[in-house]
């Protein structure tokens, strides 16, 4: 059986409302389940490219996401679909109480309330979050607002995740912790960072994006080989190589 | 960074921080309205509604010391306004001062007069503290709405309030950021750099709020904010809301 396509990009540019080009004919497929990170330097069209699959920018080329073309006339289904997660939390969490938030969601979908209850109760859940509902914002740590803030399209039971840094700003063991949450979320997952590492701990797959234009589209453990691209885009190539090999070991020792 | 809070204490435990925010509303309202409704005159109910108050307070558990120390807060304003009231003549409150050395007198309309704001504005102020210390800001906001509030005034509201701590914590930043750079100069060039911060802050609070309404436009936001119309109106709520009839009452007859 031939994996099932859920995003396809073709031909996708778009300009900012000054002229500057931020994406440069991209085409893209990402399939069911799939895991995928778009990785690149600072203003390479990261988030722009992200911000293009539910629609939240249009620009010239033709997305299509779950079989439905992004357009105006379909945006609402496809932001049910497509749970898309800004980088910075303050942005992603405005209601005055936890609850609030992550209860968005679903209320502008239309559901009755006790739909909507048991909805947070099971995102709050997965975040590790529970008893949380009742907070605020203002007074959580920066783990948390990360985690409320992905439990806010959790709630939503989107079909697709796309994160952009999720790990931004967190500290070490906080971003460990955030990964394996996101870990064991079974969605796909199109995921923005700058940090290889999140990346290979995330994602199968790796998109790599310069100046607006997609330069390669390889499984990670080959771009963890390819030395010439690791340096070309500013990751050490030694630490990857290091990390490929202990993903090797991590496989060959996994029980069958 | 940390920020003083408007609603300390307001996640004690006590039967009445459990309390829906619409019957606390209703009747902390229903004691300001019955203080400042009454003549100066009537002592036995301005004492009796201290005593409630108090007694609601200490139901509350929370420390009297405290909300006393936050009435205070309001004296300052209180004396610049009542200062000038005791030295009117009694029958030129519109005006006629007489401020010779010779001349000076207190009426005694002026002292009922003063007597009249400082104990309104006392009980006013202390019911306020009350119901923001038994009630979080969100609920507070969930309570007037229900209670009919318009929605664009709650909406606007509950945003001052997620965002003015970041607000906050922006402007700090960037005055830490101002002085590590050895801030100083003539008031001239003083005044320039600050200009300069109020237009970054404006800047910058504009973009949060396009980048806020995408995330809302994410999440299926459609001009409407939804609600939940979770309410538990209760034999608490009804026996606690009887206060309000009963206050109505001793206005009535005690007066």
């Amino acid at each position: 059986m031939t994996p099932h396509k859920v995003i396809e990009i073709d031909h996708l540019s778009y300009h900012y409302p000054d002229g500057t080009p931020a994406l440069r004919d991209i085409d893209l497929e990402v399939y069911q389940h799939e895991s995928i990170a778009i990785l690149g330097p600072n203003g390479a069209g990261k988030s722009t490219l992200l911000y293009h699959l539910n629609g939240t920018l249009m620009g010239e080329g033709k997305v299509t996401v779950l079989g439905i073309p992004v357009e105006k006339e379909n945006l609402r289904e496809i932001r049910r679909r497509v749970g898309l997660v800004f980088q910075s939390p303050e942005d992603q969490l405005f209601c005055p109480t936890v609850f609030d938030d992550v209860a968005f969601g679903p209320l502008n979908m239309g559901l009755d309330e006790e739909k909507v209850r048991r909805r947070v109760e099971k995102a709050l859940e997965m975040m590790g979050l529970r008893g949380f509902e009742e907070r605020s914002a203002h007074h959580l740590s920066e783990g948390e607002k990360k985690r409320v803030a992905l439990a806010t399209v959790l709630s939503m039971d989107s079909e697709i995740l796309a994160l952009d840094e999720p790990t931004d700003n967190l500290d070490p063991a906080g971003s460990r912790m955030l990964i394996e949450r996101i870990q064991s979320i079974p969605q796909t997952k199109v995921i923005v960072t700058h940090h290889l590492p999140v990346a290979v701990d995330l994602c199968e797959r790796a998109i790599l994006l310069y100046g607006g234009r997609k330069i390669q589209d390889l499984p990670m453990r080959e771009l963890l080989k390819d030395r010439a691209l690791l340096e070309r885009f500013g990751f050490d190539a030694d630490y990857a190589q290091w990390m490929y090999e202990r993903n090797v070991k991590l496989q060959t020792s996994k029980p069958k | 960074m940390k920020h003083a809070f408007l609603d300390h204490h307001s996640h004690t435990e006590s039967p009445i921080h459990h309390l829906d925010a619409r019957a606390k509303i209703i009747v902390f309202f229903t004691f300001i309205l019955i203080g400042v409704s009454s003549p100066p005159t009537s002592f036995l109910l301005f004492s009796l509604l201290a005593i409630t108050l108090i007694g609601i307070a200490l139901f509350a558990r929370l420390p009297l010391g405290h909300l006393l120390k936050k009435v205070l807060v309001i004296l300052p304003f209180l004396f610049v306004v009542t200062v000038s009231i005791p030295f009117m003549k009694k029958d030129a409150i519109g005006g006629g001062y007489n401020l010779g050395l010779g001349g000076l007198s207190i009426s005694q309309s002026g002292l009922w007069i003063l007597w009249n704001v400082v104990i309104k504005s006392c009980l006013g102020v202390f019911s306020i503290i009350l119901l923001s210390s038994t009630t979080s800001f969100p609920q507070l906001i969930k309570g007037m709405e229900r209670l009919g509030s318009p929605k664009i005034f709650t909406m606007l509201t509950s945003f001052m309030y997620r965002y003015s701590f970041i607000l906050i914590d922006e402007m700090y930043r960037m005055k830490r950021a101002r002085d590590a750079r050895c801030f100083g100069g003539r008031w001239f060039w003083q005044t320039k750099v600050i200009g300069h911060m109020i237009g970054t802050l404006f800047l910058r609070s504009f973009h949060r709020g396009e980048r806020v309404y995408l995330a809302m436009l994410s999440r299926g936001y459609n001009g409407t904010m939804p609600e939940t119309s979770a309410s538990r109106f209760g034999s608490a709520e009804i026996l606690f809301l009887s206060l309000s009839p009963l206050l109505f009452f001793l206005r009535i007859y005690l007066v």
